[in-house]
């Protein structure tokens, strides 16, 4: 799933829709990108650099400075309930509150299709969290985090524990969210699937967020 | 008045013997109790010892100011004893204050209560009615509160990718902790409720037995125990309830985080 030159086209002709100006926690330096309505952003970097921690801060998850933007309102005149419905996050190992998967969707029904287009039969809704395996829990989390319709999506490592198949099935997914205009905001160790699927690809080194010079896509088939 | 049995001290000597019995097998089968054992039932000796002097002076005096000095001291200890059994604590003057000013509000408030509608004494903070009142009000709440923090503290910290996915799908703070804000209040609540449930089938509470030892007649010592089961029951609510609240308003802040800096590391064991 290359990007493709009316993709590209498509998302730089309108205005970005998040913003990010020099974020920084006592953790991460000050980091500055921005991100388009449509557009996959690939993360990469060492472990530790921080991917992580700077998905956080545009959450708002941990305490941070700076200035955060999304389609032109700042994120502190929105409550941070409605932000993170705005921008959601899915954290390489998610959580879960209650013992049954169902108990997690606020509706089944909204989840069905995204349910089998993951693989999962319509009774997954009954099954114990206790049962599923990692793969499953990510691509749940998944799930759970594209019903609240998000406009930004920061996956961290949504395939790190998939299988071939479930890897592409969740790149397909993402690919087709991002076509329909969601921004998405991937952190990802493998090269090769930056490459596929992404737009850009951003590398975090040091606590310090650059944009990766391309080789690409003037190399891509 | 008299109808008790004085005791000697070489008959609290002779009490004291299992303890001793009990750090022997410590030490024997190297169980590493026998000291906190020991220390422990020599303050509580040296403590109750004391407490008889402060109370007789301060029977004799019925003075508002006095019996409020002792009264503030009682807290301050519970205060104390509450934080050092909290394996997190919350950093700063917080670990210490949010306890004791629990504990405060919610043993003086059901104190008073009881003074001024059922116990009635003349004056009504005369101290041999207000300050074992406390004590037995003060030391529930002190159990409650500590239990109620410390599993508040220690479920956030090992809950936290749970309360956090909530978080993250645009839960509020308030809903987020909603499950471990309810265990930490069963853990609060829970010895209250079973000693409740257990009394007078299982278990006599010490009051009324000290009534009864004392010539009070069984029916009048139940009476006062019901009062002062209820009382427990009530304040060691309100204190947790107030703690737990407080507690999880600490460690959240204003933009719905889990704010879980604000704890200090865990206490080694």
């Amino acid at each position: 799933m290359a990007a493709n030159e009316a993709d590209l086209s498509a998302f730089h002709a309108g205005s970005s829709i998040l913003q990010v100006r020099d974020l920084r926690t006592n953790l991460i330096k000050p980091a500055s990108l921005s991100l388009w309505a449509g557009e996959c952003v690939a993360v990469r970097g060492p472990s530790g650099a921080g991917k992580t921690l700077l998905l956080r801060a545009i959450a708002d998850l941990d305490p941070n400075e700076g200035l955060v933007c999304l389609d032109g309102r700042d994120r502190s005149t929105i409550a941070a309930p409605e932000w993170r419905r705005l921008v959601g996050y899915v954290p390489a190992e998610p959580g879960w509150w209650a013992d049954r998967v169902g108990e997690h969707f606020s509706e089944w029904t909204a989840a069905l299709a995204f349910v089998r287009d993951l693989g999962f039969p319509e009774e997954a809704k009954a099954w114990p969290i206790a049962r599923l395996s990692t793969g499953e829990r990510l691509r749940l989390a998944l799930i759970r985090a594209l019903i609240v319709r998000p406009k930004v999506l920061l996956l961290d490592e949504p395939t790190a524990a998939l299988d071939p198949a479930s890897v592409a099935a969740v790149g397909s997914l993402i690919t087709t969210q991002v076509r329909a205009g969601l921004a998405a905001l991937w952190v990802t160790h493998d090269v090769e699937q930056a490459k596929r699927i992404a737009h850009r690809i951003l590398v975090v080194k040091n606590g310090q967020v650059q944009e990766e010079i391309p080789e690409w896509p003037a190399i891509s088939p | 008045m008299a109808s008790y049995i004085a005791l000697t001290y070489w008959q609290l000597a002779a009490a004291s013997v299992f303890v001793f019995i009990n750090a022997g097998i410590s030490v024997i089968f190297g169980l590493r109790v026998h000291r906190s054992l020991l220390i422990a039932a020599l303050r509580m000796t040296v403590q109750l010892a004391l407490m008889g002097l402060v109370l007789t002076t301060l029977f004799s005096m019925v003075s508002p100011l006095w019996t409020g000095i002792a009264a503030l001291v009682m807290v301050l200890f519970a205060g104390h004893e509450a934080a050092q059994r909290q394996e997190r604590r919350l950093s700063g003057w917080w670990s210490y204050g949010l306890g004791t000013g629990c504990m405060m509000m919610s043993s003086v408030l059901v104190t008073v209560f009881a003074l001024i509608t059922a116990l009635r004494p003349n004056p009504w903070y005369d101290p041999r009615y207000a300050i074992p009142l406390l004590g037995m009000i003060l030391g529930n709440c002190m159990t409650g509160i500590g239990l109620g923090l410390d599993n508040l503290t220690t479920s956030l910290v090992s809950r936290r990718a749970s309360v956090e996915a909530q978080l993250m799908l645009g839960a509020t703070r308030q809903v987020a902790a909603a499950p471990v804000m309810r265990d930490a209040l069963r853990s609060a609540l829970m010895p209250t409720i079973n000693s409740m449930a257990a009394t007078g089938v299982v278990s006599l509470p010490g009051m009324m037995t000290g009534q009864i030892l004392g010539g009070v007649p069984p029916a009048e010592a139940v009476k006062y125990q019901i009062l002062v089961m209820f009382l427990i029951a009530g304040g060691t609510g309100l204190g947790a309830v107030t703690a737990v609240f407080s507690g999880v308003y600490r460690l959240t802040d204003g933009r719905h985080r889990l704010r879980l800096d604000r704890l200090t590391a865990a206490k080694a064991a």
